[in-house]
């Protein structure tokens, strides 16, 4: 009836998984009961939950983000916690098996649930209004998309407290995940959140990569997009091309697993070695596909910062689209020990050194832009100073890593470690701690406190800095990556060190907590009704903050790059007045089929994970039947009429005369 | 016949009111979806050509291949798609019940395709040789399979378009989404020449 699930699957006998669980659950409770006590069920369900407007969806994928960033850097704590202690046969608190859950957890849930919603939820807020749209080109894929993302969020947070997590390492490597050597729900879990998120993300990389292609505003030709829309197209690109080989991946392996097939295994000619570089050939890209929009992040933030049109925007273009075609060059430089031949390695490593150049041409016109500009130091600007310096120093070590030799000396050290963090954080984290404070007025209405972000960064840069510098250090005493403990007792003060980085980084997350808290607080102090708090230069400061649910009442006409700048360097400027005359504007109307369709996902998964198989049955019809109702239905837009665009917009200008 | 069909609903989109979820980029949307699904078959093709040798003493290509059974079902398939072509020229034409008559002949050879393959399947599996028995089995199976996924997925979506048109019409709606589904079906035309060359053919010649 209930197929591996029993009461035995919950780990009552695990204290810290107990007091965790305990923990979330009283949180939940909260939020319900206070949900409940305000009234709020109705509000959160029409405006949020059914919501297909991509800036509430934007929003949506940052508050998952944040959430899981908390989660993700628990497990982050507690390893380094354990390896400050187990030095020298000391054991720590973790045992190994719990361990080895942590650190799985702990690279699945930053990549999967904190890094790709950040960037996904700031490529939905940003990217149709940056080129002048009303919404994205499927408005209820778009919703759909974020809720299969949050069912891949539920199923491993499930998996803390029914059953286990994964214990292989993030990518799941076979065949050691193999049914064989991992008989137990753990891998099961991994399967089901990555492939449902997974399939989640494909679609939101057609519908991003179809919005920027075909719904520009009048004059915004290819050229004269933002640099974000543009880093956002690439990585779409990027998704597009290689979620899908994660799709097929997961696939074979789930085959393996549940029906017996012999792609991964050691015996009956399975070819283990193929997971590996299947992995890698989406594996790679998706670096990128995090990467490619903190670039763009950072080109807007430092163009507006220092009045500046960006320097080498076409340069700027090509090293973006030059870096998204050598992604998929690259992959077999993750296990160039695995024995490809000297000559494969050779070339794998020429093109993975190939790669610095169009980065280190982008890192020239970051600092060019800034060289005789008027730089303003707001929290923004402090973020991508830290990236430009910590990224180019992990870019470093990645040149390093490049070269097979030194390559076969470093694998799976914490070399390896060290160098990954200091791109991920010092490129990913950052990038998208920057564009929440950029933008996060334009979706709010409000400014972020700058004092409060401004301890956030500099508890982050210190903490980063003295997190995994040890690392690096320790990695050529030959430390490596994944130890539960460890013998040589010289290692433990560089360890202990690294453990208060982590502290540190841990006060960085209390000050952006803090500040999201003390800026709502004084949001009527920080409040921006002009819609433009930066002086900003692309067309989504031209907009309301927050803009109306149809983004623009008249759809803007561009005719250069920095179009809003252009449109206030004109003789006598840009002004925000009363338009005489309004028409119909067509927009879609809300869903209950996506977010229902996502809970389907979720039985679906769980069903399957734990073998109920007339559960899953139910789950697969129920996302069937769903879809099915959404065909059928063709009332699924609507025109906002005249009166109603006039009404909100002359309301709005109303509140901006007051505060003027 | 489909950029034709494009360009008038590109047309059309402009003159409208505003441009999201027309026509023409429904369909642009879904030839991007198409690709993702492309790089879903290349993924599976190399992973076939990988396991090529890891038969682990069970039958390799030669041994499995039959190839009467799979003309047959290529011929299907291959009509299908001409029949499918007649359904879209019927639709151009505002034909909705030879776009209905043209849809159920399509569905028929579809469906005989599908038992074509599940026959084979069927008769390699009660022989002893199914995906569990080698690396080459399973990859032989899942490329050959996930084609057929595909087809039943067009079938049940043919099924579901016949429904609709009969209630609805060609409407707005619906034409948008049989030219999606022209493309799909044809699409898994593509893929399965690419199936018949390097799985079939070269089976048997190995």
């Amino acid at each position: 009836m209930f197929g591996k699930l029993s009461l035995d699957s919950i780990p009552f006998h695990e204290p810290i998984i107990m007091v965790t669980v305990a923990a979330i659950a009283f949180g939940a409770a909260t939020v319900v009961g206070l949900l409940t006590y305000f009234r709020k069920w109705g509000y959160l369900w029409r405006e949020w939950i059914t919501s297909i407007d991509h800036k509430k969806l934007g929003i949506m994928y940052f508050l998952v983000a944040l959430v899981m960033l908390i989660r993700g850097f628990a497990d982050a704590i507690m390893m380094r916690t354990q390896q400050a202690i187990a030095a020298g046969g000391a054991e720590g608190y973790l045992p190994p098996h719990h361990y080895d859950q942590i650190f799985t957890a702990h690279g699945v849930i930053m990549i999967f649930f904190v890094a790709m919603p950040m960037v996904i939820g700031l490529m939905n807020l940003v990217v149709p209004l940056q080129i002048g749209a009303r919404d994205v080109a499927f408005p209820f894929m778009n919703n759909l998309s974020f809720w299969l993302t949050a069912a891949g969020v539920v199923l491993v947070n499930l998996s803390l407290f029914v059953g286990e997590f994964a214990k292989t390492g993030w990518l799941a490597y076979a065949p050691l995940s193999g049914i064989k050597y991992s008989p137990d729900v753990g891998v099961d879990y991994w399967i089901w959140a990555l492939q449902i998120s997974g399939i989640g993300t494909t679609l939101t990389g057609i519908n991003f990569f179809v919005t920027i292609l075909k719904m520009r505003t009048k004059g915004m030709t290819m050229f004269r997009m933002p640099i974000f829309t543009w880093t956002s197209l690439c990585a779409n690109v990027l998704i597009i091309a290689s979620f899908p080989i994660l799709t097929v991946t997961i696939a074979l392996l789930t085959l393996d697993r549940y029906l017996g097939f012999h792609f991964f295994t050691n015996d009956m000619g399975g070819n283990m070695m193929m997971y590996v570089n299947l992995i890698w050939a989406w594996g790679h890209p998706e670096v990128y596909i995090l990467i490619l929009p903190a670039f763009g992040v950072f080109s807007e933030v430092i163009a507006t910062f220092t009045k500046k049109r960006l320097f080498g925007y076409k340069t700027m273009v090509w090293a973006t689209v030059a870096i998204t075609i050598l992604s998929f060059v690259v992959w077999l430089h993750h296990f160039f020990t695995m024995g490809a031949g000297a000559n494969v390695n050779a070339f794998f490593g020429i093109t993975t050194m190939i790669i610095a150049i169009p980065t280190g041409v982008k890192i020239f016109n970051w600092l060019f832009t800034m060289y005789r500009g008027r730089i303003q130091f707001t929290s923004p600007v402090l973020w991508t100073i830290g990236f430009i310096i910590t990224f180019t120093l992990g870019g470093m070590t990645g040149v390093m890593l490049a070269v097979p030799g030194a390559n076969f000396v470093l694998h799976n050290s914490l070399f390896v470690i060290a160098h990954f963090h200091n791109v991920i954080i010092g490129g990913v984290v950052f990038g998208m701690l920057a564009g929440l404070t950029f933008w996060f007025p334009k979706a709010f209405g409000f400014t972020l406190n700058e004092k409060w972000g401004k301890r956030s960064f500099w508890c982050w840069l210190v903490g980063f800095y003295m997190a995994f510098m040890p690392l690096y250090a320790l990695s050529f005493f030959g430390a490596m990556r994944r130890m539960q403990s460890y013998e040589p007792t010289a290692w433990q003060p560089l360890m202990i060190v690294a453990w208060v980085g982590a502290v540190i980084i841990a006060m960085g997350i209390a000050c952006l907590v803090i500040q999201i808290v003390v800026s709502v607080k004084d949001r009527e102090q920080n409040r921006d009704l002009t819609g433009d708090p930066w002086d900003g230069r692309t067309l989504e400061w031209a907009a309301a903050s927050p803009p109306a649910h149809y983004n623009f009442a008249h759809l803007p006409t561009v005719s250069s790059i920095d179009a809003f700048w252009e449109m206030k360097q004109q003789p006598g400027g840009f002004k925000r007045e009363l338009a005489s005359k309004f028409e119909d504007i067509h927009m879609p109307k809300n869903t209950t089929e996506g977010p229902l369709m996502g809970l389907f996902s979720i039985i679906f998964g769980f069903a399957l994970i734990w073998h109920i198989w007339w559960l899953a049955i139910v789950g697969g019809l129920g996302i069937f039947i769903t879809f099915m109702f959404r065909i059928f239905n063709n009332d699924t837009d609507y025109y906002v009429d005249a009166a109603e665009v006039e009404k909100i917009e002359r309301a709005y200008y109303k509140r901006l005369e007051v505060q003027v | 016949m489909a950029t034709d069909t494009l360009k008038q609903h590109d047309a059309h989109a402009h003159d409208g009111h505003e441009h999201h979820d027309t026509g023409a980029i429904k369909v642009f949307g879904f030839w991007v979806y198409l690709m993702s699904d492309l790089v879903i078959f290349g993924t599976l093709f190399a992973t076939f050509a990988v396991l090529l040798s890891g038969t682990a003493g069970g039958p390799g290509a030669s041994d499995i291949v039959e190839l009467p059974l799979i003309f047959i079902s290529t011929i299907f398939l291959l009509v299908s798609s001409f029949t499918f072509g007649l359904a879209i020229l019927a639709q151009t034409a505002g034909d909705k019940g030879a776009v209905l008559k043209w849809l159920a002949v399509t569905f028929l050879l579809g469906l005989g395709f599908i038992c074509l393959e599940a026959y084979e399947f069927h008769h390699l599996i009660a022989e002893g040789f199914g995906p569990d028995r080698s690396a080459f089995l399973s990859g032989f199976f899942t490329l050959v399979g996930t084609h057929g996924l595909h087809v039943s997925l067009g079938l049940v979506w043919i099924a579901i378009m016949f429904f609709q048109i009969s209630k609805q019409g060609l409407t707005d709606v619906t034409k948008p989404r049989m030219l999606c589904l022209s493309l799909f079906w044809h699409f898994l035309d593509i893929v399965w020449i690419c199936v018949f060359s390097f799985v079939y053919l070269f089976g048997a010649m190995s």
